[in-house]
Order: C-alpha cells, then structure tokens, then sequence
C-alpha cells in the first residue's frame, strides 16, 4: 500500500527491537524475550472468539461492514496453472466487483505469484496503487512460498524480482523449520533481509506480509510468539497462512495475533497490520473478524493499510449479500461474476 | 460512523404470549392466589409485565397437601425408569420452547438476551437432562442399596438465575422421588409460571410440583410448614440464617446456598488476555448478581498497573443497554432495592478511600441501571471488600506472594467460590488445596456444569447442589431407622399399603 521510504525507520524498528530484547538478536536473546510474553490458555481464547462471533451485525451496520469488507480484500489467485489471462480476469474483476454497480467499492489488493506481477500491473494501468492511497495495489507472493524451502539467496532473489517488476506488497514466509527447532535468530535475520531486499531502487520499500503458517506452528503459544518475532524483525504486517495448507486462518489464531497487534502499539505506538488468509468464505464468517478486530484493537484498524482478507472466493459470497441487501431478494451465483 | 455502532438488534417478542394475569400452579393447575396479587416489572423499562398471584399461608398449605398427597399416591409409586422419562421429557420441552423461555427471562430478570440464550437455558435444560439420567441408578449415588425419598421438598428460589435455580431445585428433587413446593423470588415468578406451562404439556401428575409465588412472608409460610420434609434456600446469608432457625429443632433436612465474595487470584505468569476476560466474566457476568461472582480480584503487585490499565480497557468495550439487543453485554439491575443497595455500597467504597473507575457510557432514562465498576486502593478493611453487594462492582487488591494470597482470599466469612490464574499447573493446585470455598475455577470463572457438585464453605451455606452430590440431600440412607419409617408412615397415611422399591423389584421378577 505506501511504500514510505525510509532506510532511517527501518533503523530505529531495527534498533527499538534489539532494545527490547536486550542484545543482539541471538537465538538465547530472543528465546529469552519471546518465552517470556505472557501464555495463551486455549479454552479461554477460543471462548473469546466465539463471543465475539455472536454479536449481530444487521441492517446499517450490515452494509457497512459488508462495504468495508470488499476494501480490505486481497483478491488471490495461487495456483500452477495461473496465466497472464487468468490474471487479467483477476484484476478486471478487482476493480469492477459488481459490474451492475459502479458504486461498489474496489478490493485492496490482487496477489498473485512473483511472475504474474508484470501482468497485474499492467492490467491495473492507471488503477494500480503503486503507493498512493487510491487504487489497486499488486501483492505478489515470495521467498519459496509456500514452504519455504530454498536458500536465503534464492529467497531473496524471489523478492527483488518481485519488486523490480511493480509488486507494491511482499507476502513472505517465514522458516517454519527453524522457527520450531528454536532457531529464532536465523527466523529474525530472513525477516530482516527479505524486509531489505523490500527496497527500491528509488529508496522507497515494498511493504511486508509476514506469513507464520499457523496450521503449522501448533499452539496458540508459538503463534503469539512467532508474531512477535515478525513484528520484532519489521513485518508491516502479520498473516496467518498461505492457503495452501489446513488449518489456515481461524478466528481464534487471528484474535491471538490482532492481541499482539494491539500489545505492540500500546508499547511502542507502531501500528501493525494483520491478514488472516484462507478459509474465509463468507460475509458471516468475514463479520466476525471484523467485530474482532474492532473490539480487540479499535475500529480504525478497519482500513486497507491495517487489515486484510487472504481470499477468493469471500468476494463473491459478499457481491451477493450486498446485492441482497440492495435488492432485497437473495441473488444467486450467477448473477455475480467469476474470474 | 464508527462501525462499532452497532445498529439495534432486538430479540424478537413475537414467540411469547404472556398473559396479563398469573395464578398460583397447585395440584396441575393454575388456581387464584388468595392474597392481593402484585405486579411484574421490566426492569429495563419499569413497565408491567403481568399480575402474579400471591399466596397466602392457606394457599401454601393446600400446595403441601397437594404435594404430600402427590408423593404418597403417585410419585413413590413410580419406578426409577418412569420419573426419568418425565424429567427427559422436560428437558426436551425446555429446549423446544428455548427462545420463549430466554426472551421471558430476559424482560423479567433484566439480564442480556445473549446470557439467557447461550447460558440460563441450555443449562437448564442440560439439569434435567443430567438428572433425568440419574432417576433409575439411584443405587450408585454413594448411599447404599434402594436408598428412599424424603418426602416433599420446599424449595426458595432466588431472581439473579430465575429458571436456573428453579432447574437446580426441581431436577434433582423429582429425580431421587421427591414432590415439590417452589417458591420463585417475587421479582422474577414468570419463567417458573411458563414452566408450570411445560410440565403441563409434559403430564407431569398433578401436585408433584407445586408453584406459589408471593413476596417473603409466602417463602415463610412454605419453610415453616409442618408437612414439608427438607427445606432447600438459594439466597442472601441474612435470609438463610432466618429460614435455619425457623427449622432447627425440627427434623426437616436443610440445604443452603448463600452469599459468596470470591477471590479471583491472578498471578505474574497468568495468561494476561484470557484473565482479564475471566476478570470481566467473574463480576460482571449477570451484571454481578451471582452469588459466585468473582467480587474481590487478587492481583500480584508487580502486574497490578498493567492488569488495571487493561481491565479498564476492556470495560470501555462493554455494550450496557436493552437487554433483549443481542449486542448487549450489561443489562439492568433486577429491582430498585438491588439497584438502592449497590449504590449506596459503591458510595462508601468512596468515602473509605478506595478509588473508583467506570467506563463512560450511557445509562438508559428508564430502569435501573449501574455502570460497571471496579474500585483500586481498596484494603481488606473496606466494607467493598467484605460485604456482598451483588452488582457490577469490582474490588481490586494485591498480594506479594502465593501464601498472602491464600491468606488474602480466605480472610472472608462467606466460602463460595474462587479463581486462580497462573500458567504453572502445580501452582495452582497448590493453591486450590488451600482455599476454603467450594467451588475452584482454574483460568476460567463462572463455569457450570451438571455433573459438578456446587456449594458452599462458612456462610455461603451447606449442603451440595449438582452432580451425585446433589442427590444427597434429598435421599435417605439406605438401611436408615429412617427410611423404615418413612415407608411406613407412607403405608400407613395412604390408607393403601404401597410397595417398597424392593418389593417391586422381586413383583416385577
């Protein structure tokens, strides 16, 4: 989204981090720090996201949130057998969500693989956000998603690539092999490096998505602290999964990591961002975030540069509550668009 | 527009059918009360609900006798198996008519639609359920072979769980073969008035449960009388202490269920998010009117700021308004004499030095409303931190080490209830070892299930409530002088000899 420059913030992110963990980012250091964040008790979690899934969002409210939801979508296509076609379709239908509506809102992003980025923002053209506030932006997955499983120099290469083509937005993934074996520091030090191969050759940086692959991670315990050491390592943004894997994105994991969001910005006054993806298919289930987010860490995390939807097929699911709400009378599946 | 102003999302009313005017439920039906009758209110909007009848002592007397009639005729005669497919068959209909159910006990008690739906309800229905399975093993409860019933049970009910308590009373009575006279508080009758309803619809025989509301000389009338065999109060410690002496000497069975000022202990390595939920859940849940609330928070000094900053944080996120909108989380205070009391405590809290914090938020122009409220600099001393009050109010001390807090959190008259948070298993176990209240919540508050006995230490009364625990109170021994008697004093003021289960055991054969 913006693409503030800044090698001097990067700096002092870089410089407050190791403050915090008291020395240099070793694996003792952060283990240190990371293991000493407060636990997570499980059944109380999960408690409090179903809570939180209960409140009812009807009538204005419901079209608001439905509207606020189609902004902060990153409208994905992550397969092998994606074109350049396939990719234009995306991005058509990115910007003209409702071809019966022009009043409809545009999504926040596309995100696509690292070679299709030329195509996205071509076909955005003049739509493509490319830093500003308006537009499109490209979102471009890197670093070996979605396992991980490449040299740092391959990793890194993925990215400049990426970036070097118009990609506004980085999707990383983190080494979810070192992070279980402790290996918090090498986990640190990739975050680091891919946030630098981030930059432009103009001096401004592509903003990054951390990708922790909860479904991975295990316990509630290793997700706060994966987070942690994201946002620690300067990850704009914190996401749970690549899509590719089950369980991918739960409202429990996205609550515990909005916590983390919310910690953060009462310890440093940085805010941010957090993108669930995958597993998110409809206008309900989407609410609930929303009325997470909202009630865990305030509602003006309710913007693009803040919050994200990793999805495909929730948009859909949204165009045709909007237009029942609109019209009145439920729609159907083909009276939305495919792409 | 921020999107957390959420747009109103009342509960639909359509589902109940009040009627205007209520009788008293004796013998299986409703008959006129022959005191003057009184009115229900709303507490949310003070407006009338529905005229209930009031009984007086003669009416409370022709429920005992329909009761003792009931029991000896019918009720003892029934096999273990035959009372369960009743009882299932109430559980069964309290699911059905769930949503009714909640929505009245929400215009009557004040409490949030979500609570009634999602809590109260569910619960109840999950007693009978419990209960009902329990009927035909009764042989297992801990008291011998063919242990008996006691006979009729009185049974006082108070307004903070309406149906709940009601649930908690009647389920295990009738499981272990016991008739009923229940009283429900006399703010909140209705819901046991549309149970009356079910048990109808579940042909439940006449006068094994009885229903006489009226205010607290009708409650007087139902302990004191001379047929009831056990006595069963939830309530305030002042009243139970008044129903103990009515009964002492005689030799009616008492359980009691009082008052509570529970600690809720957190610890340095608590998991911080999910206590401070529990914090919110343990006092402000049922706008602080359980008798379990977790009233007094212990917290360990070197997190004291940080725990405060975010509690108060929480709070400012609490929804307090109409109690049917399915986004409320604070509801209204039940009566004006609940709303008198908690505010006049809240002002001595004040005037002791205690520095009180509520978040700001809009009350309602009609009802009684209180904003949550938690007091910091509160000492062991203040009355906030020994009294009762049963509302949304919040006392917050500090400990330094695990022995002060025991100390702290065992330094009350009442026993109730008690949380403990801390990531460290043993901890907590070693703890919980040492806390004289009854119930012990884990990092969790306000967890009931029917298969955990539930009651009291000290004042907080006697007696256990809930799982095979709560069948105690309302069975003989088996074996007992007592029992002997029992049956034979069944046999003898019947007129017609009836079988002991024994008996009927080898006809069957």
């Amino acid at each position: 989204m913006t693409s503030t420059p800044v090698v001097a913030t990067q700096a002092s992110t870089r410089s407050r981090a190791l403050a915090l963990i008291g020395g240099e980012a070793t694996d003792a250091n952060l283990r240190r720090y990371l293991h000493g964040i407060p636990g997570i008790d499980a059944v109380g979690l999960e408690q409090r996201a179903a809570a939180l899934g209960t409140r009812s969002i009807k009538t204005s409210s419901k079209k608001r949130a439905i509207d606020t939801i189609i902004g902060l979508i990153d409208l994905t296509t992550l397969e092998g057998a994606d074109t350049p076609g396939k990719v234009r379709s995306l991005v058509g239908k990115a910007l003209t969500p409702d071809p019966v509506d022009p009043g409809c809102p545009r999504v926040a992003a596309v995100c696509v693989y690292g070679d299709m980025v030329p195509y996205a923002v071509e076909a955005l053209g003049s739509a493509h956000a490319a830093g500003r506030d308006q537009g499109v932006s490209v979102a471009s997955v890197a670093t070996a998603f979605p396992s991980g499983r490449a040299s740092l120099a391959v990793k890194l290469a993925d990215v400049a690539d990426a970036v070097a083509a118009g990609a506004d937005e980085i999707d990383m993934v983190i080494d979810r092999g070192a992070f279980l074996s402790g290996r918090f520091g090498q986990v640190y030090d990739e975050i680091v490096a891919v946030k630098d191969a981030c930059r432009r050759a103009d001096g401004s940086v592509a903003h990054l998505k951390v990708i922790l692959e909860t479904g991975e991670l295990g316990t509630y315990d290793n997700v706060r602290r994966a987070s942690w050491l994201a946002i620690l390592a300067g990850g704009d943004f914190i996401k749970t999964s690549t899509g590719k894997m089950q369980p991918a994105a739960t409202l429990p994991v996205t609550l515990s990591m909005i916590e983390v969001v919310r910690d953060w910005h009462r310890l440093t006054g940085a805010k941010v961002g957090v993108k669930p993806a995958g597993g998110i298919r409809t206008s309900k289930d989407a609410i609930k975030y929303l009325v997470a987010v909202a009630e865990t860490v305030g509602d003006e995390w309710l913007t693009p540069g803040l919050f994200r939807f990793g999805a495909s097929s929730l948009l859909n699911d949204v165009l045709m509550q909007r237009q029942k709400m609109q019209g009145g009378h439920y729609s159907g599946p083909d009276y939305v668009t495919i792409d | 527009m921020s999107f957390l102003d959420y747009a109103p999302a009342p509960e639909s009313q359509a589902l109940l059918h009040l009627r205007p005017e209520y009788g008293l439920f004796i013998d299986g039906e409703f008959v006129a009360g022959r005191g003057e009758p009184f009115p229900t209110i709303n507490p949310a909007t003070e407006k009338q609900l529905a005229l209930i009848a009031h009984a007086n002592a003669a009416d409370v007397d022709t429920a005992v006798t329909a009761a003792r009639r009931a029991y000896e005729r019918r009720w003892s005669t029934l096999s273990g198996s035959d009372r369960g497919k009743y009882l299932f068959r109430i559980a069964r209909l309290v699911q059905e008519r769930a949503r009714e159910l909640a929505v009245a006990e929400t215009l009557d008690n004040g409490k949030p639609i979500t609570e009634s739906r999602d809590v109260d309800i569910p619960l109840v229905a999950a007693w009978f359920f419990y209960y009902a399975g329990w009927a035909d093993k009764l042989d297992h409860a801990g008291l011998g072979v063919d242990p008996a019933a006691r006979g009729v049970a009185a049974q006082v009910i108070p307004w903070n769980f309406p149906l709940l308590m009601l649930a908690w009373k009647i389920a295990p009575a009738l499981a272990s073969g016991n008739t009923v006279v229940l009283k429900p508080a006399e703010t909140t009758s209705l819901t046991a008035l549309l149970f009356a309803e079910i048990l109808q619809q579940a042909e439940l025989p006449a006068g094994v449960v009885n229903i006489v509301t009226g205010g607290r000389e009708t409650g007087q009338a139902l302990v004191g009388h001379a047929d009831v065999d056990l006595v069963a109060f939830t309530g305030s410690t002042g009243a139970g202490r008044a129903i103990a002496r009515a009964v002492a000497g005689t030799d009616k069975k008492i359980i009691l269920e009082l008052g509570g000022k529970a600690a809720n202990i957190v610890f340095d390595d608590a998991p911080i998010d999910q206590a401070i939920e529990g914090i919110v859940n343990g006092i402000f849940f049922n706008q602080g009117h359980v008798c379990c609330a977790g009233s007094r928070l212990l917290v360990q000094e070197s997190i004291h700021d940080e725990v405060v900053d975010r509690l108060k944080r929480r709070l400012s996120t609490l929804r307090l308004g109409d109690p049917l909108d399915k986004n409320t989380d604070i509801g209204a205070i039940n009566s004006a004499d609940q709303l008198k009391r908690i505010t006049e405590l809240s002002a001595i809290g004040e005037e002791e030095g205690a520095e009180r914090w509520s978040p700001d938020c809009e009350l309602p122009e009609n009802g009684f409303w209180f904003r949550p409220t938690i007091f910091t600099n509160v000492s062991t001393s203040h009355r906030i931190a020994r009294d009762e009050v049963f509302g949304p109010v919040l006392s917050v001390l500090t400990f330094r080490t695990p022995e002060e807090a025991i100390a702290k959190a065992n330094n009350t008259p009442y026993g109730l209830s008690a949380g403990i948070w801390s990531d460290k298993g043993s901890r907590v176990l070693a703890v919980a070892d040492r806390l004289r209240a009854g119930v012990i919540w884990a990092n969790t508050f306000n967890r009931f299930d029917p298969a955990s006995p539930f009651g009291g230490y000290k004042e907080s009364g006697y007696g256990r409530e809930g799982g095979r625990h709560g069948l105690a109170a309302y069975l003989r021994p088996a074996g007992s002088a007592a029992v002997a008697a029992a049956r034979h004093a069944v046999t003898v003021e019947s007129g017609h000899p009836v079988k002991s289960p024994a008996a009927r055991k080898k006809a069957a054969k």
